[in-house]
């Protein structure tokens, strides 16, 4: 070490953030959620094998079945975020890399999530 | 970032062979790394054979052996010999444990012996740990209360008692946070197994009154979540605990005072 800090100076560093509960919590929620919801979309699409498109465009456009969907979609998506930032802090270690790669796991997380809400909203609403 | 150097001395080379001297009745042999700050030399494998019938059951016995009979600059941690102080802790056949309770028999063919794995090298077998130690002083572990000190001792139920079995027993031999794939890549930040299950023990004894500082100062990021069950360290533990099991105990304790 270069600096003459002493190791305890080091470890405490800026302190506790005094949260990460909540994502650690919602982690588990969203894996909950995507057990049923992966297991509809599994079945959908193996009921839907060889279908036409209009018949998956009337499937996708039933208000229930976009219900489910858009359910798939904000869990699966939540719970791909919150994933990423995961293995983002656990192998980026500069501060400005993981500061770079936490924004963009965001914007991407979000671009994916509301171009498919948009999808399904379009043929459930038309 | 990503590095493309390996770091100083990560390269090993092959050392010195030291055979037996004359014929032995039952020849084991030990494969122990040797590196030496004061020489600008990389580190190197050593290899040493001993009489096994003449030594005692241990690899620490047999580490002593090389170091009384054969080679007096091999340097490595020891006191107590019976796995209470936990200062032989080491790489013993792939597995973080200790020299002391570790027996010749417990490994076929050579003894292949490491320092505890990703921690800077002080010389051979004797690890730089004062960054754990300094993690261990950070969780303050020592009962704190406010209610002023009562003329006898602190009361505890029984059943508050046996709260603690399973955590009271840790020596701080650091096997498992050295066995441990988050500690090894966040060190830095990340309390490792060993110091959390301390911290458990603070948060589980029913005497101490500051349980909701003590969640505050663990709940980061960092600091407890990066453990992701791994499970290493109940595996390398030699006293058999589970800091693992303490840990889910933290995290419960999080999101018990959360929702």
């Amino acid at each position: 070490m270069s600096d003459m800090r002493t190791p305890l100076s080091r470890v405490r560093g800026l302190g506790s953030a005094k949260k990460g509960t909540e994502p650690f919590f919602m982690q588990r929620v969203t894996a909950l959620a995507n057990i049923p919801l992966t297991l509809f979309l599994v079945g959908a699409l193996v009921v839907h094998a060889g279908s036409d498109y209009a018949t998956m465009t009337a499937f996708l456009g039933n208000p229930f079945i976009g219900l489910l969907m858009l359910l798939l979609i904000v869990s699966a998506v939540y719970h791909m975020r919150l994933g990423l930032q995961v293995v983002i802090e656990d192998y980026v270690h500069g501060e400005a890399a993981k500061l770079l790669a936490l924004i963009a796991n965001q914007f991407f997380a979000f671009t994916i999530g509301v171009a498919c809400v948009l999808a399904v909203l379009k043929l459930v609403i038309g | 970032m990503v590095e493309i150097a390996l770091p100083a001395n990560s390269k090993i080379d092959k050392g010195v062979v030291h055979a037996a001297e004359g014929a032995i009745a039952n020849p084991r042999t030990l494969k122990i790394y040797r590196w030496n700050p004061d020489d600008e030399a990389n580190p190197r494998v050593d290899t040493y054979t001993i009489d096994a019938d003449d030594c005692g059951p241990m690899v620490l016995d047999a580490l002593i052996k090389v170091k009384n009979e054969v080679d007096s600059t091999l340097t490595f941690r020891r006191s107590c010999r019976e796995g209470i102080c936990g200062s032989c802790a080491m790489n013993i056949d792939g597995q973080n444990t200790l020299a002391c309770t570790k027996g010749l028999d417990d490994v076929k063919g050579d003894i292949a012996i490491y320092p505890l794995p990703h921690m800077p090298v002080i010389k051979d077998l004797v690890p730089d740990l004062s960054n754990l130690y300094a993690q261990y002083e950070s969780i303050e572990p020592w009962l704190k209360t406010d209610t002023p000190t009562p003329q006898g001792e602190w009361k505890q139920s029984k059943e508050d008692r046996e709260q603690l079995d399973g955590l009271y027993e840790c020596i701080l031999c650091a096997c498992c946070s050295t066995s441990c794939p988050s500690y090894w890549w966040n060190s830095d930040k990340y309390l490792g197994p060993a110091v959390l299950l301390q911290a458990y023990r603070w948060l589980a004894d029913s005497r101490d009154e500051k349980t909701g500082e003590r969640l505050d100062d663990l709940e980061d990021p960092f600091r407890v979540y990066r453990c992701h069950t791994i499970m290493n360290c109940a595996k390398a533990c030699p006293k058999g605990l589970s800091p693992a099991k303490a840990i889910t105990e933290i995290k419960k304790m999080m999101v018990e005072r959360t929702v």
